[in-house]
């Protein structure tokens, strides 16, 4: 690839062949307003706010998707730009709920900063406003429209990063809005739930449903971790709030990832601190008596005393009781009576652990791994 | 039809076609049928089985022959008669009850009754009728120069026959076997031709682009969207001369290197799709288009797509994203379609326009269609006539003619005894001209300069009874609602411009609401995406600055002078004029007009709604539009004063 170069703001920088001016400051730290610009999806040019200004253009364009040429001259910041860039911040703020103090994307929305950096502090337009109501019923994802910018970084996620297009824009003009599927529910669309669309979302229109009323955006810790759930190993930031998950997003320079996951890997952490979770190991009372399978039925176990009762032990003595099962089972009906499944939340070395087991100590190859299911 | 195989093939078929036209138009008695969808609409289907049913009365042999619009649409149905050598004389106004009378007279008696003749184009071999007027003598036509419309009304657009006879694909045989795609490039920049579409982009450089960028395969693409509100330009060419437009596309293709093309045309357009269904099969059948066309080694595919009517589709990305099956919305250029156009490949867009006029200027040359026109806007300019004004219709005029010309001679003035107020020209996104600029020379730069656009040839003539705030409301209403939605300034600005001038006209504006069009109408203009949003402004921006005094009477004074925002002025009855004929009195649905016979009448303000009634029916101008003010209220007991 070629190189080019041009002038940003007086100062000389060089980009590559192909890029936008916009790629071009990026790749120099060089600060241009963007909303609906997203480095991981294609660029839009909707949102009107990357607009500069081009020596020897009379119209401003958009920084987003303006090729770079050579001797190229670029202001970013003239009086002409933030006053356009104003009047557009004012033009969505004319049709946002200004309820910033309640909403879950504060201090951490794209709106929000810019409405702050042009000082819009309020409607000035006074005209109509859309009231949507927020009531898409599926499982995972809370859609507000009222708050919605139709920057299209949702419709461009989903068809781009998930390949799966749930998304779209129905309607035109001011009566624009973005629907799933055949202007469905989210549910009831081809939507997988794989959160991309939340994970670009720059406002509070897209949110997941169990972060709701959980914290602010201000008091969380983000730890990077990778996802438990299966080979992949998706790199996901936990938002952690009094030690516990709050939300979970997607890592964009995650080596196996980039910046996607899978419903499992961003909505299914409420397991992690579920009431029902067991964090000790539990044995049969009867095991635990060294007694043979009661007769009796299974049906008042809760009652304490009862042979099938649950007892909590430490790790001691159910690995303890299990080796002892397994080798009975082994010496009674021989090795091939016997099948091990390890499971994609193991490590690699987990696995490979299971394999030694199976094959040398109990000695059959009756072995598998709930990938390949 | 036999397939063509060479340049040599085609003029015989040609000689061949002309030569069955002379015979029909020296042996034979023709009826010429105007069957565009402006004549169909007004009766000419009712008309053609009039014809058939009177012929078989009469027992008059004839050749029945379907045109397309010949531009008077006022005036439909129109039915022509052309004896056997002898003048075409049309019949304007035809009802199936006339075809019998009409008959009668003119092929029975030889009287040629003027009360319903319009006038006459001469015969093949000059011939006419005396007393009659030639078109070229009928203002309508006098001042008109027909490139893009040639042939419309002129042929039967469904017979290549006829295309070919007028000389039709002469230009793309001279192209392909006389010329280098490079000389067709420079013959079409030496034009100097403006594409018609509206942005009057120089179209041999457009080629050239297009020519000169990287990418396999190339398209050629005609934009028959045409959205515009009472636009039918284009849909003339399809109708009437669908020929004339292949022959163009077909040239492009040659001189761009395109094996593809595509007409994007509306699918509120059918007459005009099954006419260009037909073309098509009809070029195909001659090989005219397909594989090694006439001979060459230049090969041709064509198709239509049926667009669902956006008129944002008529832009020309959103017009390829719609091709390509997605949501039809205008993305940023560049890239231009040139370069990355459908499919990311080269695309060359024109309008209909500017393709029918390419193939005239392949066979007659660039210099004579740069002869005619301006020196910056050579060539023609297809108007869509509409308004207030005689002759509403379709017209082609030299670039360079004024204002001043089209609406009073061609068109007629205005009906009534009006008077003019304002042109609208560019349709929704364009702008209206007032009294003062009737002399402005129409051609893309003065018309830019003088504060409206050429758009694509919409011109719409008001006169006093409009009120140019709720004017320029209508078209903001139009264009916001046709906004895509994509990009913030003409999603929401469209949207906060048209709110404040509902307010205006609502009685509820302010003199700030005035600075505040104009700001949102800056900023819409600067960043929108797309010529859409960019120009919605163009018609307030224009009407506020040319009749600045009827917003603020709006704003300040409650007062609309052209009697249209409800509740923003009064009718009273002007005492010299009334002559108290009591029609007023009659057509009121309240009883808010009050006087005896021969007596002046008044108007019980407490009873009128504006309804205007009594302004419309009143024949002496005694009705007039006037200020809000406190009157008395009329004491009239019931039944008194009631005729
Ligand atoms: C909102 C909008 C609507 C348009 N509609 C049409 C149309 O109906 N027909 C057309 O030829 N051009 C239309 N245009 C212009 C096209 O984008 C394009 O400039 C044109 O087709 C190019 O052809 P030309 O060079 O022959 O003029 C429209 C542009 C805009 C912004
Ligand atoms: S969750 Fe994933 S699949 Fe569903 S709409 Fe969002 S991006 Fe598309
Ligand atoms: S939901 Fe979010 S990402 Fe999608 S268009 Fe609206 S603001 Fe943009
Ligand atoms: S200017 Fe209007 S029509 Fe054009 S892209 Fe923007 S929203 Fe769509
Ligand atoms: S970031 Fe460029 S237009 Fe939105």
């Amino acid at each position: 690839m070629g190189k080019v170069n041009l002038i940003i703001d007086g100062k000389e920088i060089q980009a590559e062949q192909g890029d936008t001016i916009l790629q071009a400051a990026r790749r120099h730290n060089h600060y241009i307003p963007i909303l609906c610009d997203h480095p991981a999806l294609p660029p839009e040019g909707a949102c009107r706010i990357c607009l500069v200004e081009i020596e020897g253009q009379r119209a401003l364009h958009p920084s987003c998707t303006y090729p770079v040429t050579e001797g190229m001259v670029v202001e970013t910041n003239t009086e002409r730009v933030r006053a356009a860039r104003k009047f557009n911040l004012e033009l969505l703020i004319s049709d946002h709920p200004l309820d910033c103090m309640t909403c879950e994307a504060t201090g951490n929305c794209l709106l929000q900063d810019l409405a702050y950096e042009y000082e819009v502090k309020e409607d000035v337009f006074h005209g109509t406003r859309h009231h949507f109501s927020v009531n898409d019923p599926n499982p995972f994802i809370q859609v507000d429209r009222n708050k919605c910018i139709l920057c299209r970084r949702c419709v461009r996620a989903c068809r781009e990063i998930n390949g799966v297009e749930a998304i779209s824009v129905f309607y035109r003009g001011f009566n624009a809005y973005i629907g799933f599927g055949a202007d469905s529910s989210m549910d009831n669309s081809p939507c997988e739930f794989c959160g991309s669309c939340v994970e670009v979302c720059p406002t509070g229109a897209l949110w997941p449903k169990l972060s709701l009323g959980q914290g602010r955006s201000w008091e969380v810790e983000k730890v990077q971790t990778t996802c438990p759930y299966c080979g992949v190993g998706c790199q996901l930031v936990l938002e952690v709030k009094d030690n516990k998950i709050i939300k979970v997003d997607s890592a964009w320079e995650g080596p196996s990832n980039h910046g996607w996951t899978c419903v499992k890997g961003r909505f299914g952490y409420d397991f992690i601190q579920h009431a029902d979770r067991l964090d000790k190991p539990r044995v049969r009372k009867y095991l635990l008596d060294g007694k043979q399978k009661p007769a009796a039925s299974k049906r008042d176990h809760e009652k304490e005393g009862n042979p099938w009762q649950w007892v909590e032990v430490d790790w001691e003595v159910a690995l303890g009781i299990t080796a002892e099962k397994m080798n009975q089972t082994r010496d009674t009906y021989g090795a091939d009576s016997m099948g091990f499944l390890t499971s994609a939340k193991c490590l690699n070395e987990e696995n490979y652990l299971m394999n030694k087991l199976t094959r040398q100590v109990i000695g059959t190859n009756s072995i598998d791994h709930c990938a390949r299911l | 039809m036999p397939v063509l195989k060479n340049i040599n093939e085609l003029e015989a078929v040609r000689e061949k076609a002309r030569a069955h036209k002379k015979d029909r138009e020296n042996n034979k008695l023709s009826i010429i049928l105007g069957m565009g969808t402006c004549g169909i609409a007004a009766g000419a289907n009712e008309v053609a089985a009039a014809v058939r049913e009177e012929l078989d009365k009469f027992d008059l042999e004839a050749e029945i022959i379907h045109v397309g619009c010949i531009g008077m649409c006022h005036n439909e149905p129109l039915l022509d008669i052309q004896q056997p050598g002898g003048a075409r004389i049309t019949y304007t106004k035809v009802t199936p009850a006339l075809v019998g009378k009409i008959f009668e007279k003119h092929l029975i008696k030889g009287e040629y009754s003027k009360r319903w003749i319009f006038g006459q184009i001469p015969g093949a071999n000059g011939e006419i009728v005396e007393g009659l007027p030639t078109y070229d003598e009928l203002p309508f036509y006098g001042k008109q120069v027909r490139i893009a419309l040639r042939n419309c009304g002129l042929i039967d657009p469904e017979n290549i026959e006829d295309y070919l006879a007028s000389g039709g694909y002469g230009g793309l045989a001279k192209a392909l076997f006389k010329m280098s795609p490079d000389d067709v490039i420079e013959e079409v920049k030496d034009s100097g031709l403006r594409g018609r579409g509206g942005a009057g982009f120089l179209t041999g450089l457009k080629w050239e682009f297009c020519r000169k960028a990287k990418g396999y395969p190339k398209y050629v693409i005609c934009n028959a969207d045409e959205g515009d509100p009472g636009a039918f330009m284009d849909r003339s060419v399809l109708e009437g001369d669908p020929h004339a437009l292949l022959e163009g596309m077909i040239i492009a293709a040659y001189a761009i290197g395109a094996p593809e093309g595509y007409i994007y045309c509306r699918a509120e357009y059918p007459l005009a799709i099954e006419r260009l269904k037909i073309a098509i099969r009809q070029a195909y059948e001659m090989g005219l288009m397909g594989k090694n066309i006439l001979g060459s080694d230049f090969s041709f595919d064509l198709k239509i797509k049926e667009g669902a009517g956006a008129f944002v589709c008529g832009e020309e990305t959103a017009l390829i994203a719609s091709i390509e099956g997605k949501r039809g919305e205008p993305r940023p250029r560049p890239p231009y379609p040139a370069v990355a156009g459908l499919w990311g490949k080269p695309t060359n867009v024109n309008n209909v326009k500017s393709y029918a006029i390419t193939s005239q200027i392949l066979t007659k040359g660039a210099d004579w269609f740069s002869e005619i026109g301006t020196d910056k806007s050579p060539g023609t300019a297809v108007f869509a006539l509409t308004g207030k004004i005689k002759n509403t219709g379709l017209i082609e005029v030299p670039m360079g003619i004024s204002l001043r010309e089209i609406i009073y001679d061609i068109g007629g003035g205005i009906p009534d005894k009006k008077e003019f107020k304002a042109v609208q020209t560019g349709g929704p996104l364009g702008g209206c001209l007032p009294v003062e600029a009737l002399d402005t020379p129409v051609d893309f730069d003065s018309l830019t300069a003088a504060g409206a656009t050429m758009g694509s040839g919409g011109m719409i003539v008001v006169d006093q009874e409009t009120c140019m705030v709720e004017f320029a409301r209508y078209f903001l209403t139009f264009a916001s609602a046709e906004s895509c939605g994509k990009c913030v300034p003409c999603r929401l600005g469209g949207q906060r411009l048209l709110e404040v001038l509902t307010r205006i006209t609502s009685g509820d504006g302010t003199l700030e609401d005035l600075d505040e069009i104009e700001r949102i109408s800056k900023y819409m203009r600067e960043g929108s995406l797309c010529a859409l949003g960019q120009l919605t402004p163009g018609p307030v921006m224009a009407s506020l600055r040319f009749f600045r005094a009827e917003y603020e009477a709006h704003v300040t004074e409650k007062f609309c002078e052209a009697g249209v925002c409800a509740g923003m002025f009064t009718y009273e009855i002007d005492a010299d004029r009334c002559t108290g004929c009591g029609l007023c009195m009659k057509a009121c649905p309240t009883k808010a007009i009050i006087g005896e016979k021969k007596v002046v009448h008044v108007i019980d303000q407490s009873q009128c709604i504006q309804c205007g009634a009594c302004y419309d029916v009143c024949n002496l101008g005694a009705v007039l539009v006037k200020r809000k003010h406190e009157l008395p209220v009329i004491e009239a007991a019931q039944g008194e004063g009631v005729i």
